[in-house]
């Protein structure tokens, strides 16, 4: 439905995205991920035509975002990071405005707009002024402006940004249940949401994909690359210095003493290596009682930090994932 | 079929925006306000005139002072005027407003063109423009009421036919000056002061001037009033009028489409 090749956009001498590539299939709800400036929104302002790429190409439902644009553009609901909305309408005279500049046949224009309304729940705020709507009720007139015109293709630019937990929550059902009749890309750098309403993740950095997965297979690659929390009775020095030494032990953050006598240690191993049973067996003979040895699991947001902080980092972290990886470079 | 459609939906939007905030209101006051005062300046002017005239030409009952001549004329050459401090108020938001609440990238987005839009936006202030106009007109009803000879109405028409071409063209122009800035008062400020420049190109207008200056003059849009407020509707001027309005929204749509690529 989306095929995007080599996408580049330069700003004069900055690059915003590098040689971007990606697919995304009929129905598929593809999460995009990456620090603020990692040339998300460029992305998206390209596929829905409001920018011209400087080099590649982009397809949306099989037609040329710079060859024919007006085909795309009936073809895409577009969300931008900031909702184009209009203060002095009221909800019902702007998605009325919004049904007429998206072609939305005139004969159909009152059911799209009563059956938007009701997808996005804002039938109590139909007759008040957008300008008086909570950021919350202006997200989802945002929602229902991008699925007026019942696109085949929707693209929402951080839809959950500025909401409360609760409106979060509903904004992410609405995104999932949209996800059957469209496909959609959405971007964010909450992760949580990528797994919670995302098929699959590319994450982008610098303008470049740095992974491309499901957050399941992203989650369990890097799993080795995960640390270990140990938690021992005896001071900090000398347990330090007995954990140190096991080979395969990268590195080791002593964590601050909860009291009582007993020292945490965040440890992280060399790639591949389980050292486990190496550190129990240290701890033990040094004669330091052994309280908890658990794995912590990477979180998602460990593996974003991974990928897009410091190459170094990634580098030390997770070569084993990287060469599974699809990596643009 | 589909242009119509969509130039209609952005004239509507845009009259919406008028007449839902206070513009429309503060302007048509405004205009017309200042209609009625200048219409009754020049009427004691004209009063005093014919009384002057009555006394001079004793018992003779000598020319009347011409209502379109003496009356008319100066009020609408006063209200060119008043549309040249009223016309940025028209255009300064019709971009730069979009582009500051980011609304710029649904239109963008939407499968209209840059041509329509701006042709939407245009035909927004020049119907409102022209809603001024008319319900400044309603002053003159009262010559009709109460004048011994009724003022010709060919002259009116012409007139303010002028008056509209001479505003469209400053509204082409604010509507381009408009798409350069996210700012309003700085799109309203530049436009006025672009207006004022084209203004002053109509003071070369002198017969003895050489070929140069003649053409600076031909380019001030005043120049091309003179005649038609006369009641004398020459197809040169009304060609000018309308080719300056092609140009403002020629330069209006290729910003809008130049900033696409820029930005």
């Amino acid at each position: 439905m989306i095929e995007v090749e080599n996408l580049t956009k330069r700003y004069g001498r900055h690059t915003a995205v590098d040689g971007v590539s990606f697919k995304v299939q009929k129905g598929e709800i593809l999460g995009f991920l990456g620090p603020n400036g990692a040339g998300k929104t460029t992305t998206m302002r390209i596929l829905s035509c409001y920018l011209p790429p400087t080099e590649g190409s982009a397809r949306v439902a099989g037609h040329d975002v710079f060859e024919a644009p007006m085909e795309v553009k009936k073809r895409v609901g577009y969300l931008p990071e900031t909702p184009p909305l209009y203060p002095d309408m009221d909800v019902e005279a702007y998605l009325d405005f919004v049904a007429k500049i998206k072609a939305v046949a005139p004969k159909s224009r009152k059911a799209r707009i009563d059956d938007a309304i009701e997808k996005c729940r804002i039938g109590d705020v139909r007759h008040t002024l957008i300008g008086r709507l909570s950021k919350g009720y202006r997200q989802r007139v945002g929602l229902a402006q991008a699925t007026l015109h019942n696109p085949e293709v929707l693209i929402l630019d951080e839809p959950t940004a500025g909401l409360d937990p609760k409106q979060i929550i509903e904004t992410r059902e609405l995104i999932r249940a949209l996800g059957g009749d469209h496909t959609i890309v959405l971007s964010t750098h909450i992760l949580p949401e990528v797994s919670m309403t995302c098929g699959r993740v590319v994450i982008i950095n610098k303008g470049k994909v740095v992974a491309e997965d499901t957050p399941e297979n992203l989650t369990h690659r890097l799993k080795g690359a995960g640390a270990l929390r140990l938690e021992v009775r005896g001071e900090t020095g000398p347990v330090f210095d007995a954990i140190r030494v096991v080979p395969g032990v990268a590195t080791v953050h002593p964590k601050p003493p909860a009291g009582s006598g007993v020292v945490t240690f965040e440890i992280e191993a060399e790639a591949g290596k389980d050292v486990r049973a190496d550190l129990a067996r240290a701890v033990v003979q040094r004669g330091f009682d052994l309280l908890g040895l658990a794995q912590v699991g990477m979180s998602l947001e460990e593996i974003f930090l991974h990928l897009t902080t410091t190459d170094a980092a990634l580098e030390s972290a997770a070569p084993a994932s990287l060469e599974t990886t699809e990596v643009t470079a | 079929m589909t242009a119509i459609r969509n130039i209609g939906a952005i004239v509507q939007k845009e009259w919406r925006h008028y007449f839902g905030s206070p513009i429309a209101y503060v302007t048509l006051f405004v205009w017309t306000l200042l209609f009625g005062i200048f219409f009754y300046f020049a009427f004691t002017l004209f009063l005093r005139q014919s009384m002057m005239m009555a006394q001079q030409m004793e018992f003779g009952g000598g020319p009347k002072l011409s209502l379109n001549e003496y009356l008319i004329r100066p009020v609408m050459h006063n209200m060119a005027v008043v549309a040249l401090f009223l016309a940025p108020m028209l255009t300064m938001r019709l971009f730069a407003e979009e582009k500051r609440q980011g609304t710029i990238e649904l239109l963008a987005t939407s499968p209209v063109s840059d041509l329509q839009i701006v042709l939407g936006k245009f035909f927004a202030a020049v119907g409102l423009y022209a809603l001024m106009i008319l319900a400044g007109l309603v002053n003159l009803l009262v010559l009709w009421r109460y004048a011994s000879a009724a003022p010709e109405w060919k002259p009116i028409a012409t007139g303010a036919l002028a008056l509209l071409l001479f505003g469209a063209c400053f509204i082409a122009l604010g509507t381009f000056v408009s798409t350069l800035t996210r700012n309003q008062i700085i799109a309203g400020i530049l436009s006025f002061c672009l207006f004022l420049g084209i203004w002053t190109l109509g003071w070369a207008d002198d017969p003895a001037a050489g070929p140069a200056m003649k053409v600076v003059s031909y380019l001030g849009v005043t120049t091309h009033m003179e005649d038609m407020v006369k009641g004398v509707l020459d197809l040169k001027d009304v060609v000018f009028y309308l080719s300056f309005i092609a140009f403002g929204l020629l330069l209006a749509q290729l910003s809008v489409e130049s900033q696409r690529w820029r930005a």
